[in-house]
């Protein structure tokens, strides 16, 4: 018997179209409308200023721990861009720019931050799951959905993001086995920013890419430059074609950077320096994307101000929406609402447990 | 009328089920071509193909993930677990996805899934195929516990599980997967979720039991009968969340004597809660303290042991004359 070398699939390809001085790849880049181009920029912009926007509220205590994706615009924005209505998004916790472009409202998400359950309400007609705080865990629901969308015979996919820690559960691995074993229609999104809170990218797994992982399983995987939209855009874009088309999943890699904390409760001196966040400053999304747009003629200084402007009112109006609520008296009996279809004997006595406790406080 | 095995009543509810609604979906190992483990779900795959019944890799939490998915997406999956000592593989898909849902999405998005499992002692099986673990799944809110205790409740209970629009944990005893048959109706029969019923009326003690406990449970209410003239009035929970204390708390305030019998461990137990209740709505009726006849506070021995740790009719009789004797 002979001893030999076994030719299994192991072709990981990378991606990048723009550059982080913003020059383009005229060979590679993709053939969008300048009104697409500038919808791009605009979420970036508007995931950008809403993400800073809501650290200063965390900061004043007007709202309480949440996750920036400051640095993650263009992985967000450009993945989430190839997905139509019908599509599922499947988030973890760092998609908000994404996840305002599918329609999740600034309101919504100021107030499920501002410790309010409604801000988890996912409006009808949006195929958003909620944000999903357990690591890796949210990658099996797209493979649900997904299969779904394959026995029903709907040419759908689901696309689920999540970070470069989930690549080390189990329900990742599982997740991408199923989705092989299946060929369900279904887009992994792994937002590799660096950092698993205080875990450098090195000590989080010894493969050389994360987009490899998907390999083993039967699923192709592309590692591309997260940082540029027209790359994330190009990866996902083809990846759904693939899905769509019956081919099954694809593991996308957007080889990012967290420029802010993990979470506000987060100080990221004690285990980063910040040479290497400078570093990653200069490969900033946004940027290279405005100088690309303005080589091409479809913005300038004073576009960008005006934009800046209309995006600064759309957030002040959304932040005096969701405080207008977070004003109010809470209604606490609101949280026995909506675990089970049917309230339970013991929940309704539980309800007006409570209901009877805050009346005598009231009177 | 037929009479049948609980794993003849099972398939007979997944068929029926399947034939009606073709988005209840069955998955898990070894359910398609082998037809389960038990066989509960033989047949299904020749019946209704390899999408419905559907062979899973071997991933415990990518079953419950997946199914999920699937029942978000608004099919009916079926899961089943090969034995409940693996379910938690897969606890965290349960408690903090399936059970939420609902409540976290404010109601857009609902999980109308049923995750079976084969659970309990008593068939001389390997280890981690013989816990009764029911609390962890009866403590966590936006779950549904069920137990069923033949072949006739085991069908209309699991037929009732799919219909759910919630998450439902249905615990099947296999120590009576064939220890006997009952007739089962050929039509459609279902019970509601959530309530007790009772398995023999008495007046001078109440027992509560529930899965394979009945059998111990009616067999030391039958030898007080007829050696003690003690008339036991007997409880059967079948859901063990959400608990129905109606029925056994009134029947406190008649009989004044409580023996509650489960084999789940004791501390925490099911028992505990049941009592609880009844200290609550039934205390001024008590006549003597509450027993619970119990599993132990251990780890399920092997199988040379298994018959000193699970309770029995002798055991149960033991504590209701106690009972009786306050």
């Amino acid at each position: 018997m002979p001893r030999e070398v076994m030719e299994i699939p192991n072709r990981v390809e990378h991606l990048a179209i723009l550059d982080p001085e913003g020059q383009v790849d005229s060979e590679l880049e993709p053939d969008l409308s300048d009104e697409f181009l500038l919808e791009l920029h605009r979420w970036m912009l508007l995931g950008r200023r809403f993400d800073e926007r809501m650290l200063r509220l965390q900061r004043q205590g007007r709202i309480g721990t949440f996750p920036p994706i400051k640095g993650q615009e263009a992985a967000n924005v450009g993945a989430t861009a190839v997905l139509r209505e019908s599509d599922w998004m499947v988030v973890a916790f760092r998609e908000a720019a994404g996840e305002l472009m599918r329609g999740r409202s600034m309101e919504d998400l100021l107030l499920y931050y501002g410790g309010y359950n409604e801000g988890g309400f996912v409006p009808e007609g949006v195929n958003n799951l909620p944000t999903s705080i357990p690591v890796g865990s949210q990658t099996l629901h797209a493979v649900g959905l997904s299969w779904g969308m394959k026995y029903r015979d709907k040419d759908d996919v689901a696309m689920v993001f999540f970070g470069d820690g989930a690549t080390s559960q189990g329900d990742f691995h599982e997740a991408l086995n199923f989705a092989g074993v299946y060929k369900t229609p279904v887009v992994f999104v792994c937002q590799n920013n660096q950092w698993a809170i205080s875990l450098p990218r090195a000590k989080q797994t010894a493969s050389e890419t994360l987009a490899q992982k998907a390999l083993a399983h039967g699923v192709p995987g592309i590692q591309v430059d997260g940082n540029d939209v027209l790359a994330v855009y190009v990866a996902a874009q083809e990846a759904v074609d693939r899905a769509r088309a019956g081919e099954g999943a694809t593991l996308i890699e957007a080889v990012t950077y967290r420029m802010s904390v993990h979470t506000t409760a987060d100080d990221p001196k004690r285990y980063r320096t910040d040479d290497e966040v400078d570093s990653w400053e200069a490969r900033d999304p946004i940027r290279r994307f405005q100088i690309y747009l303005k080589a091409k003629g479809l913005l300038d200084d004073e576009t960008i101000a005006t934009l800046e402007e209309e995006i600064d009112q759309q957030i002040r109006e959304a932040v005096e929406r969701a405080e207008a609520i977070m004003s109010e008296p809470v209604d606490a009996l609101q949280m026995f609402d909506h675990l089970y279809a049917d309230e339970t004997p013991a929940l309704r006595e539980q309800r007006q447990e409570l209901a009877d406790e805050l009346q005598g406080k009231e009177a | 009328m037929t009479r049948m095995t609980m794993v003849q009543a099972l398939n007979l509810a997944l068929t029926q089920e399947m034939e009606k609604d073709d988005s209840v979906i069955v998955l898990g190992e070894d359910v398609g071509l082998d037809g389960g483990v038990f066989r509960v779900t033989d047949g299904l795959l020749e019946a209704y193909g390899e999408n419905r019944a559907l062979d899973t890799p071997l991933g415990e939490a990518g079953i419950v993930g997946m199914a999920i998915g699937m029942a978000v997406y608004g099919l009916k999956p079926v899961a089943e677990m090969q034995f409940s000592g693996f379910i938690y593989q897969a606890f965290h898909h349960i408690e903090q996805h399936a059970a939420r849902m609902r409540w976290r999405s404010r109601g857009r998005f609902t999980v109308p899934m049923v995750i079976r499992a084969p659970y309990a002692a008593g068939v001389r099986a390997l280890e981690h195929h013989s816990e009764s673990r029911e609390a962890y799944f009866a403590h966590t809110p936006g779950l549904k516990m069920v137990i069923p205790s033949g072949p006739r409740n085991a069908r209309a209970l699991l037929v009732a599980a799919i219909r759910d629009p919630d998450p439902v944990i249905f615990f099947e005893p296999k120590s009576i997967y064939r220890a006997f048959r009952e007739e089962v109706p050929d039509e459609e029969e279902v019970m509601e979720i959530g309530r007790s019923v009772i398995a023999r009326e008495g007046k001078d003690l109440t027992m509560v039991s529930y899965g394979a406990m009945m059998r111990p449970t009616l067999a030391a209410a039958e030898t007080l009968a007829e050696e003690d003239g003690v008339e036991a009035e007997v409880i059967d929970l079948l859901t063990i969340s959400p608990l129905d204390d109606t029925l056994f708390t009134e029947s406190v305030r008649k009989t004044g004597r409580l023996v509650i019998v489960h084999e789940a461990h004791r501390s925490f137990g099911p028992g505990a809660e049941i009592a609880a209740r009844v200290m609550d709505k039934s205390f001024w009726y008590l006549e003597a303290p509450i027993k619970r006849v119990t599993g132990f506070d251990i780890v399920v021995p092997l199988f040379a042991r298994e018959q000193a740790y699970l309770p029995d009719a002798d055991r149960v009789l033991r504590a209701a004359r106690e009972t009786l004797s306050v």
